[in-house]
């Protein structure tokens, strides 16, 4: 396993300055998710970290050896593609041995590491097919197979699930994390999708416009989100957000208020007087027949295991998450609490943390 | 005769992918469908008339041709008109043969490495060289010719066998590379980058993942090189020298005597021989199951 440092690293593409001055350390052993919406530069980071883009400036260092110019092949990587691109034309074996014989590796050598790999994600069985004769969730072991036979000090990830359906990819998200807690390296993930980033990653990267926004284990991320954008980014259904007015004064207990919904903040919240956008999760509001607040029922949508109920309370639109299988009309009246322990507020021009 | 009449159309696709199977329901013949089949069949008769009359001739003998009724069938079969007209062009035939096949290999390897590096590593200038390659194609053959001739006769090559391959390894370039551009450019980048990654060079990704997986367009390739170089006369006629004339021009030759009588059953014959390679490729070509070779690499 290898750390990665990555300083003031520029990317162009065309005229366009897709990352600029970017700085990102990360330390052997870590499963790092790059998270983002498609186009914030997060497969580019990817793609740099492995020497299929040029770098327009900055250096990368991978396993303490500068490899910001190195070719693809000398990083010491593993790659996983969103498209598996596994060669249409060889077995599976012969995909998983193709660069260790490209290197020479002594013919013992490349049996016994495909022979691991293919013991480690169930291929032992498929070695000698094509892969037109796998389906995609095979096709997808081959590739991480194809990856680990490198035994590369980094293991870099391209969205490697999405193309799989919703069964199969939380079954491959577990196989991943069980990978990475049996082999210990460093695995660096790029996905859009917050499911597989808050279950795999030991921390998050969150992305926007070829820059990070927030750094942090996904708790961190999660609880605590540095910006109105992480906020939102997050969380399904997403954050609701309130814009309204924080009144009181130096030591006293905040207030916040915006028309029928106010509430009295956490002791602990010093945030100056002003305008503020309140940031609440919809599992952060909690129906109750006691509630100090009071809200209609505009739509319910049932999950099974919970239901997402949407609240409009003075104009403002709240989803809820309710675990109460009893089953919520719309246009009924209902009372509500926020816990406000766990509300986040921003600063509604800057869309920054308070 | 001229050369023109001897080439038939040149296939740009003739791979076609299965058709789905007709819906079960379906009205058996409507005036619309009688008259897709008359004229699907007046079509076809228009084409094959010609041939008829040809096939039926070469097995005449010429008392018979003389008297009898050009659409009638031989009273008398014989092949004294075939046996004749091989051993008048069966050297063209192997001449051919010496042309046809380096003008295939040489231009497909060529084009394929081309398309490769267009499509793949992209150089700087690649789009540019890729237009000018493009403009080559759009050029007449005819004004080409006398420069070429200048040149080769001052490198002291012309009329011989390596100065018409390469002719037309000079004039295939264009077309084979445009066809292997396209085709790689379907291929998934990701496929590339994998092989990147795994430590492969210019070369042996190109030989041992991207040819392989290149045999549907190589085959349509083939194709086409083989019927254009086969069929052609005039380049055959002015590069190739007198003893390696394609059988085009030995066939031209047989029929444009002016001497003696015209032998029509021969000369029926002797064109039949020179379009049986490229008609025998259309035929087979039609039956070549080639897609899917590359099925299954990218996502499924």
């Amino acid at each position: 396993m290898s750390n990665v440092h990555l300083r003031k690293l520029c990317i162009t593409r065309g005229s366009n300055q897709v990352i600029r001055d970017l700085d990102l350390h990360i330390e052997p052993g870590e499963f790092l998710v790059l998270l983002g919406p498609s186009g914030c530069g997060k497969s580019t980071l990817l793609h740099s970290i492995a020497g299929l883009i040029d770098l327009a400036d900055g250096s990368i260092e991978i396993g303490g050896r500068d490899m910001s110019y190195a070719d693809p092949s000398e990083r010491g990587i593993g790659m996983v593609f969103q498209s598996y691109a596994l060669y249409p034309t060889m077995t599976v074996e012969k995909n998983m041995s193709f660069g260790l014989r490209i290197s020479g590796a002594p013919k013992a050598e490349i049996n016994r590491r495909v022979q691991k790999a293919a013991e480690m994600l169930q291929l032992e069985s498929l070695l000698d097919r094509k892969p037109a004769q796998l389906s995609g969730g095979q096709r997808q072991r081959v590739a991480i197979g194809r990856a680990l036979v490198r035994e590369a000090g980094v293991y870099l990830f391209d969205e490697p699930l999405s193309n799989l359906d919703a069964k199969l990819r939380a079954e491959l998200r577990r196989e991943l994390k069980m990978l990475h807690q049996t082999l210990g390296s460093t695995m660096i993930y790029v996905t859009h999708d917050q499911a597989e980033a808050m279950t795999l990653a030991t921390r998050i990267v969150v992305m926007q416009g070829g820059r990070i926004q927030q750094i942090g284990t996904p708790s961190e991320v999660y609880e605590r989100p540095a910006n109105r954008f992480v906020a939102g980014f997050l969380g399904s259904p997403s954050m609701n957000f309130v814009d309204g007015r924080l009144e009181g004064e130096l030591d006293v207990q905040r207030r916040f208020s915006a028309g029928m919904l106010a509430l009295n903040l956490a002791p602990d919240c010093v945030a100056p007087p002003g305008a503020v956008t309140l940031a609440v999760r919809p599992e952060d509001i909690h129906l109750a027949p006691d509630g100090s607040l009071q809200a209609s029922v505009t739509l319910v949508e049932p999950m099974g295991s919970h239901q997402v109920v949407w609240l409009d309370c003075g104009g403002h639109q709240l989803s809820s998450i309710v675990h109460d299988p009893r089953p919520l009309a719309s246009g009924q009246s209902v009372r509500f609490d926020i816990d406000v322990s766990r509300v986040s507020l921003f600063d509604p021009a800057s869309g920054k943390r308070l | 005769m001229s050369s023109t009449s001897l080439q038939p159309a040149v296939p740009v696709m003739p791979i076609e992918p299965a058709k789905a199977a007709p819906s079960a329901r379906r009205k058996r013949l409507s005036p619309a469908r009688i008259g897709v089949y008359a004229f699907l069949f007046s079509a076809a008769l228009y084409f094959l008339l010609p041939l008829y009359v040809m096939i039926i001739t070469s097995f005449k003998s010429m008392d018979e041709i003389r008297n009898g009724n050009v659409f009638a069938l031989p009273l008398l079969v014989t092949v004294e008109p075939w046996k004749n007209a091989w051993s008048q062009v069966s050297g063209g035939f192997w001449n051919s043969v010496a042309i046809t096949v380096p003008s295939t290999v040489i231009p497909i390897l060529l084009g394929a490495v081309n398309g490769y590096a267009l499509s793949f590593w992209k150089p700087r200038g690649a789009n540019l060289l890729f237009g000018v390659l493009l403009a080559g194609a759009f050029i007449p053959v005819q004004v080409m010719i006398y420069p070429l001739v200048w040149m080769m006769a001052r490198a002291g090559v012309f009329g011989s066998l390596p100065a018409i391959v390469l002719v037309h390894v000079i004039f295939g370039m264009p077309i084979m590379t445009l066809l292997f551009r396209n085709y790689y450019a379907s291929v998934p980048h990701e496929l590339f980058q994998a092989a990147r990654i795994d430590g492969g060079g210019f070369w042996r990704i190109f030989l041992q993942v991207m040819l392989p997986m290149s045999l549907p367009i190589v085959v349509v390739a083939a194709i086409m090189q083989v019927t254009g170089v086969w069929n052609d006369y005039i380049l055959g006629l002015v590069f190739a020298g007198r003893d390696n004339a394609p059988m085009t021009v030995q066939l031209n030759n047989v029929i444009n005597t002016t001497t003696g009588i015209r032998l029509y059953n021969v000369n029926m014959a002797a064109t039949i021989l020179t379009a049986a390679l490229p008609l025998a490729i259309y035929f087979i070509s039609g039956r070549w199951f080639v897609r899917g070779i590359a099925a299954g690499a990218v996502k499924g």
